[in-house]
């Protein structure tokens, strides 16, 4: 009898609990209808996709290929890329760590209303998140008069795509951290305080070895979105070539131009920067699975 | 109020506290804030004009027509694959597993090239589609297909953990008392994964909402058919019409505000009704 627990007690076999088990094994043409129905969606809207940009980008030969990726408005477009994504990183990390420990190590009146305005920013469209800084810093904005007399740019540059790139990413490594130190509580942090231990002390050594692998969680994830964010970059950018064009704004500029394979060329940059991320999302979780496990034996 | 007495001798509470609100109210709380002011220098009968035209309804309907029906397919999807991944054991189950957060991780623009160049008239699927007569890109259906791929995860990854955790002594239960498979299923499962599908819903259908990047290549974008709420911002912003663009703005985040609170009830029951079980 494989179940009466839901233990698994079939451990080798490959199958899952819930095939083991004789109460909820589905019928094989249950079975085989479902795997095939789902797998073959998978296959036309997520696999196809992927299998698109890499089969369209070399459409044209590896020499085509390599001339639009290193056209210097792609590498422009590339270097651009990876400013807007150190920042969006390095804010988010300071922010993210700073908002978890509020949250979670203290009690104050408004938490819940701070954590649902944390957030905001994913419900929001990224077109309203570029709109929101040309309203603030557009030349008929509110400090745009101000900033055309000191001569500053914002939008329509690059302070505006870091900007734009800030309040989308803005959640990322925030909401991974606070339901982890959440449960973590605030023991171990006391325990060192009472040893004498400073705040940096405290931090270093007994926080961040327990958060280090949802610091990385979150830090992947804010990067693969800063890299790849186009709506609200793309208000706020003026698409100036060589200047303002991320990655994903070259690809557009590239596609409306009829330059497909050059723009599936970039996509696919991004697309591999997407396969991983997602490969190092996985190798995370298992590290973090990992480690929550030992936690859990001491 | 001992308890928070105590719990504040942790140093950094000030600092923590004090980085966090600045860096709420400037990146997201005055800039957001600046659309309703904006909103609001407009005459009441300018603000309807801008937020009610024909044109602008016709993306409303569009929008939100589209969002409620890829969302809908994604529940209905999105169940099948993640039961696939939690109950049946297959050839590259772990694979399909990581892919399923691809729309999470994969460029919207990139996605958006992507489905063009299969679906539309010369496309990879598209020219065997053209031949049954069936049109995708550049049509209401290529933004159907779009927010499909942007939205199927939502459902996925909220589902999965449930049903991951569904105790399986409920169905034996079920099953001893004669109950076969298809009504075990739609009595005692469906019941239980009700909160998180529709939390998935809900969560795909924000999402669906606001999408630019992945629609704006296969809609076609052809006014009173194929043209999506953010783009109309897009394009009153590039005709100078702050005014009008921010108004229509302020009509979608009030109803992006309103789906984030309604999901976060959602979830607060999804986590109230598991407590109860354990």
């Amino acid at each position: 009898m494989a179940s009466v627990t839901g233990k698994p007690i079939f451990a080798g076999s490959g199958r899952t609990r819930f095939e083991a088990c004789v109460a909820t094994r589905d019928s094989r043409l249950a079975r085989g209808a479902v795997l095939a129905l789902s797998l073959a969606f998978f296959f036309v809207f997520l696999l196809l996709p992927l299998l698109a940009v890499f089969v369209e980008a070399f459409r044209k030969g590896w020499e085509a290929y390599i001339a639009a990726l290193t056209d210097p408005d792609a590498q422009a477009a590339v270097q651009l890329t990876l400013l807007v994504a150190a920042w969006a990183v390095l804010a988010n990390v300071v922010f993210g760590v700073a908002a978890a420990w509020a949250i979670t190590k203290f009690e104050f009146p408004g938490k819940r209303v701070l954590i649902t305005l944390i957030d905001l920013p994913f419900s929001v469209s990224p077109v309203i998140a570029g709109l929101i800084y040309i309203l603030l810093f557009g030349a008929q904005g509110w400090l745009g008069p101000l900033l055309e007399a000191a001569d500053v740019k914002i939008v329509f540059a690059v302070p505006g795509i870091v900007l734009a790139t800030l309040f989308v990413t803005f959640p990322f490594v925030a909401r991974e951290l606070i339901p982890l130190m959440q449960t973590q509580g605030t023991e171990e942090e006391e325990a060192a305080l009472t040893l004498g231990a400073n705040g940096r002390q405290i931090f270093r050594r007994v926080t961040m070895p327990n958060i280090k692998w949802a610091l990385l969680y979150g830090v992947i994830l804010c990067n693969a979105r800063a890299m790849g964010e186009f709506g609200a970059v793309s208000v706020v950018s003026g698409h100036i070539r060589g200047q303002t064009n991320t990655m994903p704004l070259h690809v557009e500029i590239l596609y409306n131009e009829y330059q497909f394979s050059a723009a599936f060329a970039v996509a696919s940059l991004l697309a591999l920067l997407a396969l991983i991320t997602l490969a190092l999302k996985t190798v995370v979780e298992w590290r973090a699975q990992v480690h929550r496990g030992a936690g859990d034996r001491l | 109020m001992t308890t928070s007495r105590i719990t504040r001798v942790l140093p950094g509470f000030r600092l923590s506290l004090g980085i966090t609100l600045v860096y709420l109210t400037f990146i997201v709380l005055v800039p957001l804030g600046a659309v309703f002011i904006k909103a609001a220098t407009l005459s009441p009968e300018q603000y309807w004009e801008a937020v009610s035209s024909p044109r602008v309804i016709a993306t409303y309907k569009l929008s939100f027509g589209a969002s409620l029906l890829a969302a809908a397919i994604n529940v209905v999807f999105g169940l099948m694959l993640a039961w696939s991944l939690v109950r049946y054991s297959f050839p590259g189950r772990k694979l399909v597993d990581a892919l399923v957060d691809l729309p999470f991780a994969l460029p919207t623009a990139v996605a958006g090239i992507a489905l063009t160049a299969i679906y539309a008239r010369n496309g990879w699927l598209g020219q065997y589609l053209e031949a049954y007569g069936i049109k995708i890109a550049f049509r209401p259906a290529g933004i159907l297909i779009a927010l499909i791929f942007i939205g199927l995860p939502f459902v996925v990854r909220t589902v999965q953990p449930v049903l991951e955790d569904l105790d399986i002594e409920a169905e034996e239960a079920a099953a001893c008392l004669g109950a076969g498979r298809m009504a075990t299923f739609i009595r005692v499962v469906l019941p239980a994964l009700a909160p998180a599908l529709l939390t998935g819903f809900a969560l795909a259908f924000a999402r669906a909402v606001g999408e630019y990047g992945s629609v704006i290549f296969i809609a076609g974008n052809i006014p009173m058919v194929s043209e999506i709420t953010p783009l109309i911002i897009i394009t009153k912003l590039e005709q100078y019409d702050y005014a009008g663009a921010t108004a229509v703005a302020s009509v979608m985040l009030v109803v992006s505000f309103v789906l984030l609170l309604l999901i976060n009830g959602l979830q607060e029951r999804t986590r109230r009704s598991e407590q109860k079980v354990s």
